[in-house]
């Protein structure tokens, strides 16, 4: 029985088991590969996507879990790629190899949509789930830093 | 203008008839193909030994298939204008996409809004070697980057000049159409460019190279990350994202011992699992592993999911081979043991017995480093395809050339007949030099009559069947005058050695890791004695970023630390004082005759340039400040990839011993640079990297089987723990000047930085890495 999701404001069948997680439907089955894996055991933030708007770490949760339900992931976080978020990030020059960033943009997204002002504390706490091998933490910060106050100036 | 070139023969070639055709110090890996192949000989066939020395070749000349300068292999300008520059270096986070054809637009003249960025395939013989390892790319491809950019961009030249019929003196291609000075007539790179596809490439001698004042790019930092858009939009391409139709998905079962092979199997019950279309056996190959797949059982599915349910459901017997007791804590204990005795001498200076004997005080200290696992964030995933003869091959690859060439052997096809595809790489750190992941997929493949196969490494494979990082005891011991100054100085660096993959005799350190800040320490002390006792591998041991300067670093900045302390000195100070004054010190009358593969004329130790970046991290860093209750600033500066850099780092352990890093200085000395912010990026990456190792790192066996499985057991830096502040320091360099490497040196100095700040703040000495619960009261 194919589970029916919406993923980034389209309705999709997805012909997968229930159990399997939400994160290779979404990479396989649905073909957005902005998803990454990195450890399958909600350990390291790669896979973060929103449901129904808030982060959830798609490589434990069962695609039945969003039968029904909004998917949003890195592809679909702003029609045109311009989250301030996703701006900010370029601007800063966030990434190194880039792997983990899709995580980290989207566990940011969902922090900046429940605290529009973080505070250090504020990201370290949202942030802390979200693995960079490479390092990039603290161009992390300047860009959610960033981004909060383009958010404000409303210049997006 | 776009024309293959079949060969384009490295430095000199005109003049290889009156040069003897010597094959010595190519780069590790084809070094040591040569070694596993021919036991040891180094290639030096049929040509007089007197012209050996001369003939070494070093830098980019002499690495495989060295380097390539031509724009028929590097630029192509289409007719609207659009310039694309092949990158034919692997990206993985470096920045490398964005630098290398930054180097050519810039002595191009084109407008970068204009340029695409194609990526190579794995070429050599037309690109130049592809090896994207060893902190090397930038300095070795510099040179050939602005000839390929000035040679086309005097193509174009020439083509307009020949448009207008007038001398090509009157002409000059300034943001990317050429002008003509007298008239002021101007046309567009995108109208000249089937007119200068025409145009003989010029001679290399008869380049004119922009003066460094003219650079518009070349480090300017002003440019944006090619990629950086794709990455925040989700839309960059990783090896593991490789979808094409009718693909199987694979993950292997791989034996948990080094060594170890299937004894038997039953499939049964995992091609009950839904989706499970295939289980394959992979032959094993007996260590030496060299780039080889372990062996282990496939299984093919038609998703990831499916794959790694099917692998849960196999039944593998294990004969776990020679390896069985490889115990992390027992070898720890031998280890020690050899360094208490003495070992292989491969360095002496003056006398250290009689030195340490008159010596006012003795002082000795042992080092820990456990092995560690890269944990690339994008584990190890490859995806074959065979069909018609042909083999595709896509992935994240350090060494395209060598996944090249090696699928072909497996596959027992012409490497002509292999492309591969570099994709981004989600982290290489070392871990994507070897192929291994490649060959499995076309293994599995061919098993399958060609169709695509996906072979996707997960995390738990990644930890436990990785080519980890040596495990190393570093024995220090010195002899100091009355004034605490060292007159005498040992250090015993016991480690099992990378050539162990490749031939299981080797128990000694090989010069480029003795090379690696163990012999080439340039310090002020007469009597040195370096030794290299023996140590036998257990498990696969390969290249993590700055390899060897991991341990030997931390042992030798946190032992001047040490003498420091005891001396009761202030350490900056005294760190200066053992590196004694400004000199230009041959690697070679330091027993080093690897120096990163650079010359050593080109490329001495310079310890003005080591003292001038412990004494800017010093000043950048405020040392000597006034600092909170419980934070305490430490020291250490290292030399490696033919770099200088020295870090000053801001530790604070509270009062049950949780530790935090508030601030972390590093200045960095690698000659002139390209692109600075990614300079900043690297050493900011490898700062986060260092502090990783020194706090938490560790991949430790028992029975033979690595005991950790996830970021759970083998943790690396989050944010909380990462320095809240990394400041980086660049000094400025010149462009006529040899550049240093960037990717690798700024790990090495971080855990002594770190482990004397802690020396500082708490009294506490850190001497087994990782700090891990060290400091809990
Ligand atoms: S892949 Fe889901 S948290 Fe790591
Ligand atoms: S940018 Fe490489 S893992 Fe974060």
């Amino acid at each position: 029985m194919a589970i029916p999701v919406t993923i980034n404001g389209r309705q999709q069948q997805l012909d997968v088991p229930n159990e399997m997680p939400l994160l290779w439907a979404i990479r396989e089955a649905a073909g957005l590969t902005g998803t990454k894996y990195a450890c399958g055991v909600a350990q390291c933030g790669a896979c973060t996507v929103h449901l129904d708007g808030q982060p959830v770490r798609a490589c434990v949760t069962p695609t039945s879990a969003a039968r029904g339900r909004r998917v949003t992931t890195i592809e679909g976080l702003d029609a045109k790629g311009e989250h301030p978020l996703q701006k900010a990030w370029v601007e800063e020059q966030v990434p190194q190899c880039g792997y983990c960033q899709s995580g980290q943009i989207m566990s940011a997204a969902a922090l900046l949509a429940a605290k529009p002002s973080p505070t250090d504390a504020d990201i370290d706490a949202a942030m802390a789930g979200n693995i960079c091998r490479c390092g990039t933490y603290q161009r992390i910060r300047a860009a959610i830093h960033k981004a909060a106050a383009m958010k404000k100036a409303g210049t997006r | 203008m776009n024309a293959p070139v079949d060969r384009i023969s490295s430095a000199g070639s005109d003049a290889s008839l009156d040069r003897p055709l010597v094959v010595v110090n190519l780069s590790r890996r084809r070094f040591l193909q040569g070694m596993s192949a021919l036991g040891g000989l180094v290639l030096a066939v049929g040509y007089p030994s007197a012209a050996r020395a001369q003939a070494k070749k070093y830098g980019a000349d002499g690495m495989p298939n060295g380097w390539v300068d031509s724009p028929l292999a590097f630029v192509s300008i289409a007719e609207d204008g659009t310039v694309t520059i092949v990158c034919h270096r692997s990206e993985m986070g470096q920045g490398v996409r964005t630098g290398m054809p930054m180097i050519v637009a810039d002595e191009l003249e084109a407008d970068w809004k204009r340029v695409r960025v194609a990526q190579a395939p794995g070429d050599e013989k037309k690109f130049g070697n592809q090896d994207t390892d060893g902190s090397r790319s930038t300095r070795h491809f510099f040179e050939p980057m602005r000839h390929c950019g000035a040679a086309a961009r005097t193509m174009l030249e020439a083509a307009a000049a020949e448009r207008w019929k007038v001398p090509v003196s009157e002409v000059e291609a300034k943001n990317h159409e050429v002008v003509h000075r007298p008239t002021g007539r101007r046309a567009g790179y995108g109208s000249l460019a089937k007119a200068a596809a025409g145009q003989p490439v010029p001679a290399r001698e008869t380049l004119r190279l922009k003066d460094p004042k003219q650079f518009r790019y070349i480090g300017k930092g002003q440019l944006k990350l090619v990629d950086g858009r794709d990455i925040a939009t989700g839309k960059a391409q990783y090896g593991i994202d490789t979808r094409l139709d009718g693909m199987l998905y694979a993950v292997v079962a791989r034996p948990p011992v080094y060594g170890g092979k299937v004894a038997s199997f039953d499939p049964a019950e995992a091609l009950k699992v839904p989706g499970v279309q295939r289980v394959v056996q992979i032959e094993d190959s007996p260590p030496p592993a060299h780039f080889n797949p372990v062996g282990g059982v496939a299984v093919l599915a038609r998703n990831t999911w499916a794959a790694m349910q099917g692998r849960k459901a196999l039944k593998i017997t294990w004969d776990d081979g020679p390896n069985a007791s490889y115990d992390s804590s027992a070898f720890k204990t031998s280890l020690e043991e050899s360094a208490r005795k003495p070992g292989k001498v491969v360095r002496n200076d003056g006398d250290f017995d009689a030195a340490v004997a008159k010596a006012a005080r003795r002082l000795d200290a042992e080092y820990y480093v456990p092995h560690l696992a890269h944990a690339t964030m994008e584990p190890p995933a490859a995806t074959v395809r065979i069909a018609n003869g042909k083999c595709e091959v896509w992935g994240g690859f350090q060494s395209p050339q060598a996944t090249r060439d090696l699928v072909a052997k497996r596959l027992g096809m012409s490497a002509d007949d292999v492309t591969v595809h570099v994709t981004l790489l989600g982290g290489g750190f070392g871990r994507k030099s070897k192929p291994d992941y490649a060959i499995e997929a076309a293994v599995l493949s061919k098993a399958v009559d060609g169709k695509p196969v996906k072979v996707t490494w997960t995390r738990e494979d990644d930890l436990h069947n990785s080519y980890y990082h040596t495990v190393s005891v570093e024995h220090l011991e010195a002899g100091v005058d009355a004034q605490g100054k060292p007159v005498a100085w040992l250090h015993r660096s016991v480690a099992p050695t990378i050539i162990s993959t490749f031939n299981p005799a080797a128990k000694n350190e090989a010069p480029f890791e003795l090379g690696m800040g163990v012999i080439n320490v340039p310090f002020a002390i007469p009597n040195v004695r370096i030794e290299n006792p023996e140590a036998v591998a257990h498990t696969r041991i390969g290249w993590f970023r700055s390899v060897s300067n991991i341990p030997h670093a931390f042992a030798v900045q946190s032992f001047v630390a040490e003498l420091a302390a005891a001396a009761g000195r202030d350490p900056k100070d005294f760190l200066l004082e053992v590196i004694g004054p400004a000199r230009q010190v041959s690697p070679e009358t330091l027993g080093d005759t690897w120096n990163h593969g650079e010359s050593p004329e080109r490329y001495p130790v310079d310890t003005g340039r080591l003292r001038r970046v412990v004494e800017t991290a010093a000043r950048q860093a405020g040392w000597g400040r006034k600092l909170p209750k419980g934070h305490g600033l430490g020291i250490a500066g290292h030399y490696s990839f033919v770099s200088y850099i020295a870090a000053v780092v801001e530790a604070a352990v509270d009062d049950k011993g949780q530790l935090t890093i508030p601030r972390v200085d590093i200045a960095v000395d690698c000659g002139a640079t390209v692109n600075p912010d990614r300079v900043r990026s690297q050493m900011e990456g490898a700062c986060v990297m260092g502090v990783g190792a020194a706090t938490l790192g560790e991949i430790s066996f028992k029975s033979g089987r690595v005991e950790q499985d996830n970021f759970h057991a083998y943790e690396v830096t989050r944010m909380s723990g990462a320095p809240r502040e990394i400041r980086v320091h660049i000094i400025p360099g010149d462009y006529s000047k040899p550049m240093g490497g960037v990717g690798e040196p700024g790990v090495p100095p971080i855990p002594p930085a770190l482990c004397n700040a802690i020396f500082a703040a708490t009294g506490k000495r850190i001497r087994r890495l990782p700090i891990r619960d060290q400091l809990k009261v």
